[in-house]
């Protein structure tokens, strides 16, 4: 019985994975294929990754992507710490459940709702002092604040309710003022929070084709909007290549991560236990 | 990922950001404008629920009730803005409110738009299925695994949602495709002559919409199965149940909570589903994402556009309201 | 009342010493919740004052109100004099022991140590000096470089001490000081922790429900239930003259009669008690109507048992033994009186070949003094 149930498990893993993986590996195998034809393999070469850095305009769409989604990430990060001290810590204030709601309503928003809406908006206030005049960095940048802040948000959230809250106490109680307790408490003890948080908005926002779409100026090219444009017209290797850069610097990038946090772990078990057991050997004295 | 109450991510950052935040705070710019506010009465609590709420009411409230107005205004064919005003001052005198419900009446007649949101509704439903039937089984098996083994299958099902989705989504178009990697296959096998046609029909849509949103099931999945008490199930065997009578009457019931939340983080954002259909889907079944861009972008017509995201939000609210309620117990169980 | 002779001096006895902390009238509430009622107390300098209570008896939360971290709904708090209200936490001169320690975790044991010091902008050298000074005061020399997590329960609490010690503060809170430590550790801590507060000079409030710990630590115990102080007195005072049926019971083991009194002179009382089938004579008087429904509390170990039936008109009754406990020092008799109620009673084993000993199903005489009985009214 036991038995086939493991076998079971061991199948729905595997074609689980399987279906997972093998939409990426042929993506990355097929990058490596010397004939135009996406699907047919012609031998191993290189030349679509020299083709796709000699692709200006695709370089271009990159570079603006990769700022939007840094400005993005970062103001997220700000705005979503704040938001997310304010919901874990602050207790009952007013309208607290209209932010709540505000806070987390874009992360079930369907996107084709946010892209219109603050389209729309960009449009009915772009006359209005302070407000960008031309779609483009700015809009896009705004609209994707706006989005990933939710997810910042959740993130922190979860971070500071595992927080002990009486360390916060402690250092109030020891003379600090409650700004100086955030950032010289709080802010360190949530720093691992914070580092996910911005890259997933970062990711988020390097990722999104239908708010940008929306909120873009007739002009403005985001790297997303280019591959859907490229491949709409049809299969082409450079999108391959493309693909296989960006799966591997994510893949170094939380493979090194996770690495790291494991050893972190597992030296902060080891040395725990080994005060516990000095401490026992010493008797009631230490 | 493990979670205890406090992980390292390098200690020298933390200390490195400590001592640049200590002279911020020491700094006279700092102090100054800290002072400042303290003397106009602004806290620092009020200032961090303040900017948020400033944000999110300008970005995220404001422009909802500017889609809500334009829905209820009437298509202007020639003008910038395409739509006709919903506030009007007659002679300077009197205010003139017209409201119109010609394009929510528009959208009632014309089948176009009710099959659309129906075939919606079928498409994110039956997406939702096939996401439970495959994430439950694999959330199950990384829950059983063994602790060393969690963590690395629990990267494996994450990783992929870190790379782009649209060219996840592309990788599937060289997969299905006529002269794609499984038709070379089937026919390299002898299974098949002539290519199927996958591509541009409904199978890829589905295809694509249960591969795209498969980690946002297993991962609420996980999180519940991975909490429960292994000596639950122990017990009822020892006491004479048989293990899948167990797993039906004890482990199902109890992680009901991940599959209501798994399934709105796949069924809510599918219904609105736009990248995958346009790539992957035929002609055949529209869904509403596709008509709300085009109503957009190829007709210009506003008001109908509005009108579409108005009725796709109150096909959505019910979903909403309870995957937020849901939500709110959680964070508020976790903060006991 | 005479003092105990424990009791070294007890300003709370001199009608002129000021009191350190004034609590008047505090009430809080949580919406409906009242979770301290009324509560009124005087604590004076040098002294270690333990608010004793089940979960949910409001110790906490009136903890928290002299630290600052909760405000009081109505009611006022003095600190050496000064109204607390509207002063936050770090402006109080009173420091707190948490109950889960609270260490920085990002911060080494000396970089702990020197946090409440560093916020005062003193030099650098001195921060040192007193740093050094406090971890030789608690036996932590050696371990300034560590984290934490890499202490055990017994250090963490040690630094914990330090910390809210080093600052000099004139009043540490502690809440559950030895709560996460196990039973061989606490104790030997707990007369640490005296020693420290002698040698500070520091006054203490401590927080425990843990009546053993209040026992040996406090100067005098405010015993809390349902928001409300219900007794304040020295560890003497409250196990040996109970002002209530709870105080009685919360304290140790107990036997409760319930009766009536009969005879009331201003130097004894007699109650009939049904729970006895007999009268009590208690030597003290009481303050209660005539024919009034009260109590007689006796501790187990002020009974005695004997075969032959003692001399008097009261304060005995006759019963069977149905259980023993024999924990080494002492053995635990639980009698069946003839009136059908169950008492305990605890006899010294003085003799350890001790052949007369009872056993069960043996029928056997209860009896006490006349100064062995409390009675209480409520």
């Amino acid at each position: 019985m036991n038995q086939r149930r493991s076998i079971f498990l061991l199948s729905a893993l595997v074609f689980g994975f399987a279906f997972l993986y093998v939409p990426i590996l042929s993506m990355i195998v097929f990058s490596f294929n010397e004939s135009k034809l996406v699907t047919v393999w012609g031998g191993f070469s290189v030349k679509w990754y020299r083709a796709l850095l000699s692709n200006e305009r695709m370089l271009e769409a990159a570079w603006l992507s990769i700022r939007i989604a840094a400005v993005t990430a970062t103001i997220a990060v700000v705005l979503g710490t704040m938001a997310a001290f304010a919901l874990s810590r602050f207790g009952r204030f007013r309208l607290r459940a209209l932010f709540a709601g505000m806070v987390t309503a874009p992360l079930v928003m369907p996107e084709v709702i946010t892209g219109l809406s603050l389209l729309l908006l960009f449009v009915a206030f772009a006359p209005l002092p302070l407000f960008p005049d031309a779609r483009g960095f700015s809009t896009i940048t705004i609209a994707h604040t706006t989005l990933t802040m939710a997810y910042v948000t959740v993130v922190v959230q979860s971070r500071l309710s595992m927080l002990d809250e009486s360390l916060e106490e402690a250092a109030l109680d020891l003379g600090a003022r409650p700004a100086k307790v955030f950032l010289v408490i709080t802010l360190p003890l949530i720093a691992p929070a914070l580092i996910s948080g911005w890259l997933l908005a970062f990711t988020l926002s390097l990722d999104d084709l239908v708010i940008a779409s929306f909120t873009a100026g007739p002009t403005t090219n985001t790297l997303p909007m280019m591959i859907f444009s490229t491949v709409r017209r049809g299969l082409t290797p450079e999108i391959n290549a493309l693909a296989t850069i960006m799966v591997g610097i994510v893949t170094v990038f939380v493979v090194t991560a996770g690495v790291l946090m494991a050893r972190q772990e597992r030296k902060r078990e080891l040395e725990m236990r080994a005060a516990w057991q000095a401490a026992a050997a010493a008797g009631p004295r230490q | 990922m493990a979670n205890p109450s406090y992980v390292s991510l390098g200690q020298r950052l933390i200390s490195a950001l400590e001592a640049v935040l200590a002279v911020i705070v020491s700094s006279y710019p700092y102090r100054a404008s800290a002072g400042l506010l303290r003397r106009a009465g602004v806290t620092g609590r009020t200032l961090v629920i303040a900017i948020p709420t400033i944000w999110l009411l300008l970005f995220f409230l404001v422009p909802f009730l500017i889609v809500l107005k334009i829905s209820f205004a009437e298509t202007r064919w020639l003008g910038s803005p395409p739509y006709t005003p919903l506030f009007e001052w007659v002679e300077g005198q009197y205010l003139q409110i017209k409201l119109s419900f010609g394009n929510y009446l528009f959208l009632l007649r014309d089948s176009l738009y009710v099959q659309a949101f129906l075939s919606s509704l079928k498409v994110a439903f039956i997406s939702t299925i096939f996401c439970l039937l495959i994430g439950y089984p694999m959330a199950y098996a990384i829950a059983r695994a063994s602790p060393s083994w969690r963590n690395t299958l629990l990267m494996l099902v994450i990783l992929p949602f870190w790379t782009s989705f649209l060219l996840r989504v592309y990788a599937w178009i060289g997969l299905l495709s006529n002269q794609g990697v499984i038709n070379q296959v089937l026919m390299s096998l002898g299974i098949t002559r002539e290519p199927i046609v996958m591509l541009q029909t409904d199978f890829a849509m589905y295809v694509g919409i249960v591969y795209s949103y498969l980690p946002f099931m297993i991962l609420p999945l996980y999180a519940n199965l991975e909490k429960h008490d292994p000596s639950l199930l122990e017990a009822a065997v020892d006491l004479g149940c048989r293990p899948f009578r167990a797993f039906l009457s004890i482990t199902l019931p109890l992680s009901r909570p991940g599959i209501i939340a798994g399934s709105m983080l796949v069924f809510i954002p599918a219904v609105g589903e736009f990248v995958i259909p346009r790539l992957l889907g035929g002609t055949s079944s529209l869904m509403i994402g596709r008509v709300l861009w085009d109503e957009y972008f190829a007709n210009r017509n506003w008001p109908v556009a509005s009108a579409v995201a108005i009725a796709l939000l109150l096909l959505l609210v019910v979903p909403i309201v309870i995957f937020q309620r849901m939500q709110a117990r959680e964070t508020f169980g976790a903060a006991r | 009342m005479s003092a105990h002779p424990d009791e070294r001096d007890a300003p709370w006895l001199d009608p002129k010493a000021q009191p350190y902390v004034r609590i008047e009238n505090v009430t809080k509430k949580f919406g409906e919740f009242v979770a301290v009622n009324d509560v009124s107390l005087n604590i004076y300098r040098g002294e270690i004052f333990c608010l004793l209570g089940g979960s949910g008896s409001g110790k906490t939360t009136l903890l928290r109100m002299l630290a600052g971290f909760e405000q009081p709904t109505s009611g006022r708090i003095f600190i050496d004099g000064v109204p607390m209200e509207g002063v936050p936490p770090y402006e109080r001169p009173v420091n707190m022991m948490f109950q889960s320690y609270a260490l920085f975790p990002h911060m080494t044991v000396e970089q702990n140590v020197a946090f409440g010091l560093k916020q005062e902008g003193l030099p650098r050298a001195e921060i040192e000096e007193r740093v050094a000074e406090m971890l030789s005061i608690v036996k932590l020399n050696g371990l300034e470089k560590r984290k934490p997590h890499q202490l055990s329960g017994g250090q963490r609490q040690r630094v914990a001490l330090a910390r809210s010690l080093v600052k000099r503060p004139k009043l540490l809170l502690l809440d559950e000081p030895l709560g996460a430590l196990d039973k061989k550790l606490r104790e030997h801590t707990q007369f640490e922790l005296v020693n420290i507060q002698e040698r500070l000079g520091v006054t203490f409030i401590v927080v425990t429900h843990d009546q053993e710990e209040a026992m040996t630590l406090a100067t005098r115990i405010g015993l809390m239930d349902q928001g409300r102080i219900v007794q304040v007195g020295t560890p003497y005072e409250i196990y040996e003259f109970p002002n209530s049926r709870f105080v009685a019971e919360f304290i140790g083991n107990v036997n409760m009669f319930e009766g009536r009194l009969v005879e009331d002179e201003p130097d004894h009382v007699t109650i009939d008690s049904h729970d006895l089938g007999g009268t009590l004579y208690v030597g003290h008087g009481v303050s209660a109507a005539p024919d009034a429904l009260v109590w007689a509390a006796i501790r187990p170990e002020k009974m005695v048992l004997s075969r032959e039936e003692p001399p008097g008109q009261h304060n005995k009754a006759s019963g069977i033994i149905t259980e023993i406990a024999y924990m080494g020092d002492i053995s635990i008799y639980i009698v069946e009186l003839d009136s059908g109620k169950r008492v305990r009673v605890t006899q010294p084993n003085t003799h350890r070949h001790a052949d007369d000993r009872f056993s069960w199903d043996e029928r056997v005489w209860v009896s006490w003094s006349d100064s062995a009985a409390v009675v209480v009214t409520e």
